[in-house]
């Protein structure tokens, strides 16, 4: 045996050596460390033959093909055009029933394509719409009613109508600021969370600069100007959810969000 | 023994004729053409692991309360897609070893087509008549996306369903037919319970045998057309020259193929990939940040942060944002590569077929349009991770976006110019020469004489 033999030697005792370890490791437990690297010293050994065998001991010689399958030689193609075209030409001779063919098998096509419709319903509509209605009142992912006594100023939550916990496209982000703020329930606002980009819920929020932040695409919303964009890709504001201060000191919906929630779509306005 | 085996196929088919001239096929020696190789053999590592995780993996959407190994998600609901994802990886033996070798797989597998996909262009092997091989080859290269995709969307974790619902407001901006892909392919609005199921038949079924048709094909015409080769002694536009296929050929493909599974178990054993009970399950209300897709959505995922914030209203209609990004850009890529073949024969008038490969210099305005397109796809990739790069230099993520959006503008039509121009240097000297190498020699006048060394 010269040294390039001893050396394919070596690595195919190591592939074998690498099964046994796989089987050891799989059998003591399976750790995918140690199952992981006798696997590749089973495969390495194995490859390192392969290769060795090719370049050392295999010789090293070159053939020489001729491309000569394509194109095929003139008269043989000149002879199939012919065919095909006196082929065609008799085959087409009736012009009205081609015409008709073709109508026909395209209403095949377009009558297999109809049961498409069977994949999913139109639910336009709750694209439109949410499950926000007035008088629900919000509760947390838990369950919990919102108080007004319960968020300090710069603080958010993440609300629901009640019944309907975990909705995505109801999701809404309740934002405390200070109380004389215009425009609020209290110093509460509550956005939809569902990006007008594309769809991430707007889970940041920036307190000290009032606003809120779409970790997928980066677009920023500014909660005391009507969740305008202030950067990043989105196009239109975060539809803001109209709210009040119930009587019994709970949040309460005056309502669905004004406009749809969520990313554009063409049969939105 | 091979002796009479062959013979006795040879006594029922007569294959003797084709196995004498399949075994002295020639196939040229080049680093670079062992490229494709690599894809193929990540694809058979990806079905026979995949194959394995199938038989545990339950594409459920329904919602149980987990308890298993991973105690810190116990009590927690997750569906059962997560939860058999979870038990796949920590209860079934062996099962998060073949789970990572998967996923790494299928990294190296869309990775593998990309650098192919540039050998080829790049050396011109795509004309005449290889334009049908070039066009599968893309239909591999979106069919590899898709199959990555819709595998890394099944486990139903926070990072999968995220992904998903930024991939239904994309198909939600498409013009006229976009609220209605949206609902045939989910089931309904996003997140649906049939969205699960539709992916994992997809990703399991339809996605692979597609691919495997396309390979069969690919490899098909490569077989019939022969392999092309650089310039040459011997070599023409007429043949091929290269070593035989049987024996070292194969020698050489066979190791390719062990060094192919070598690594990826190497991978999977060492660089955890994807850690699901990390991520958390999926719920509509939560998201990850920061959070990257798999590496070959990234540019996508950049494009869709660096596009405009401009939504166009036409008669009581809207097409969003995320179209700009996410639709026409990638169409609009797609429909010039794709027919490139025919488009650079109609710029350069030549329709000859060629056998042998062009060096990069040699085609200034092709490799320079080759360039640009890598430059652009650069810069939408590394805007997928804007905001990891944020966080690591506390520059804020917005002055970010804003230099990615330059740098995809202006960097594309620079990288162009410049390569165009060094490309076209190279070819006017003929290649890259070395300096040569001199030996300077005081002679008896004071001066140097100057002896030039081999």
């Amino acid at each position: 045996m010269n040294s390039r033999e001893r050396a394919i030697a070596g690595a195919l005792i190591v592939a074998m050596f690498g099964s046994l370890g796989f089987v050891a490791a799989y059998a003591t437990g399976g750790d995918r460390l140690y199952e992981g690297i006798a696997l590749a010293a089973a495969f390495g050994g194995l490859c390192a033959t392969a290769i060795g065998w090719a370049f050392w001991i295999v010789p090293d010689e070159q053939v020489a093909d001729a491309i000569e399958e394509y194109p095929s030689p003139p008269e043989v193609r000149g002879a199939l055009a012919g065919e095909l075209r006196t082929d065609l030409r008799e085959v087409s001779r009736p012009r009205a029933l081609v015409r008709l063919l073709y109508v026909a098998a395209g209403c095949v096509v377009a009558a297999l394509l109809v049961p498409i419709r069977s994949l999913g319903p139109n639910d336009q509509g709750r694209l439109f719409h949410t499950r926000w209605k007035r008088g629900d009142r919000l509760v947390r992912e838990d369950g919990s009613a919102v108080r007004a006594a319960d968020l300090n100023v710069g603080s958010i939550v993440t609300v629901f109508p009640e019944g309907w916990l975990g909705d995505a496209q109801s999701q809404a982000a309740l934002i405390r600021v200070p109380s004389d703020t215009p425009g609020t329930a209290q110093g509460y606002l509550a956005y939809s969370r569902v990006c007008t980009h594309a769809g991430c819920p707007v889970a940041l929020y920036r307190a000290s600069a009032k606003q809120l932040l779409c970790p997928c695409h980066q677009s920023v919303f500014d909660v005391l100007r009507d969740g305008a964009v202030v950067s990043g890709p989105a196009d239109h504001a975060l539809p803001r959810l109209p709210i009040e201060v119930a009587a019994d000191g709970t949040l309460r919906a005056l309502g669905d969000f004004p406009v749809p929630v969520g990313p554009g779509f063409w049969e939105r306005a | 023994m091979i002796e009479r085996l062959v013979l006795w196929f040879d006594d029922r088919l007569g294959a003797a004729p084709f196995l004498r001239h399949a075994l002295r096929k020639a196939f040229p020696d080049h680093w670079s053409f062992m490229l494709g190789e690599i894809n193929l053999y990540a694809f058979i590592v990806l079905v026979a692991t995949g194959t394995f995780l199938a038989f545990f993996f339950d594409p459920n959407a329904s919602e149980i309360a987990y308890h298993g190994p991973y105690a810190l998600l116990d009590g927690e609901m997750v569906s059962r897609a997560y939860a058999s994802a979870l038990d796949l990886s920590f209860k079934v033996d062996g099962g998060l070893l073949i789970r990572q070798i998967h996923h790494w797989a299928a990294l190296v597998f869309v990775a593998g087509i990309v650098v192919h996909m540039g050998r080829v262009f790049f050396t011109g092997a795509f004309r005449k008549p290889r334009e049908i091989n070039w066009v599968v080859g893309m239909m591999l290269f979106m069919l590899a996306m898709l199959a990555g995709f819709t595998g890394y969307s099944l486990p139903d974790d926070l990072l999968s369903g995220t992904g998903l619902r930024i991939a239904d407001s994309v198909l939600l901006s498409v013009p006229v037919v976009g609220t209605w892909a949206s609902m045939l392919i989910f089931g309904g609005i996003f997140p649906t319970a049939r969205m699960i199921p539709r992916l994992f038949f997809t990703h399991v079924f339809i996605l692979p045998a597609l691919i495997a048709a396309a390979i069969a094909v690919h490899l098909a015409i490569l077989w019939r057309q022969k392999h092309s080769q650089f310039p040459g002694p011997g070599r023409t536009e007429r043949n091929v020259v290269g070593s035989p296929m049987f024996p070292r050929y194969a020698l050489k493909s066979i190791g390719l193929m062990l060094a192919v599974a070598c690594v990826l178990a190497a991978l999977g054993a060492l660089v955890q990939i994807n850690p699901i009970w990390i991520w958390g399950p999926y719920h509509p209300w939560q998201v990850l940040s920061p959070a990257q897709p798999d590496w070959y959505v990234g540019w996508i995922e950049g494009a869709l942060r660096l596009g405009p914030p401009l939504a166009i209203h036409l008669w009581g209609h809207t097409v969003p944002s995320p179209f700009w990004a996410g639709v026409l850009l990638p169409l609009l890529l797609f429909a010039v590569v794709l027919p490139w073949p025919w488009i650079e024969a109609a710029l350069s008038g030549d329709r000859a077929p060629h056998q042998l490969l062009n060096v990069p210099r040699d085609v200034p305005v092709r490799t320079a349009f080759g360039v640009a397109i890598f430059v652009l796809a650069l810069g939408l990739t590394l805007a997928g991770s804007d905001d990891v790069a944020a966080r690591y230099t506390h520059v804020p993520v917005t002055d970010f976006t804003r230099f990615y959006q330059y740098f995809c503008l202006l960097g594309p039509p620079i990288a162009f110019g410049i390569a165009y121009a060094v490309a076209s240097e190279l070819r006017a000297k003929g290649g890259v020469h070395k300096a040569k190498r001199v030996r300077l020699r005081r002679n008896a006048r004071g001066g140097f004489d100057a002896e030039e060394l081999t």
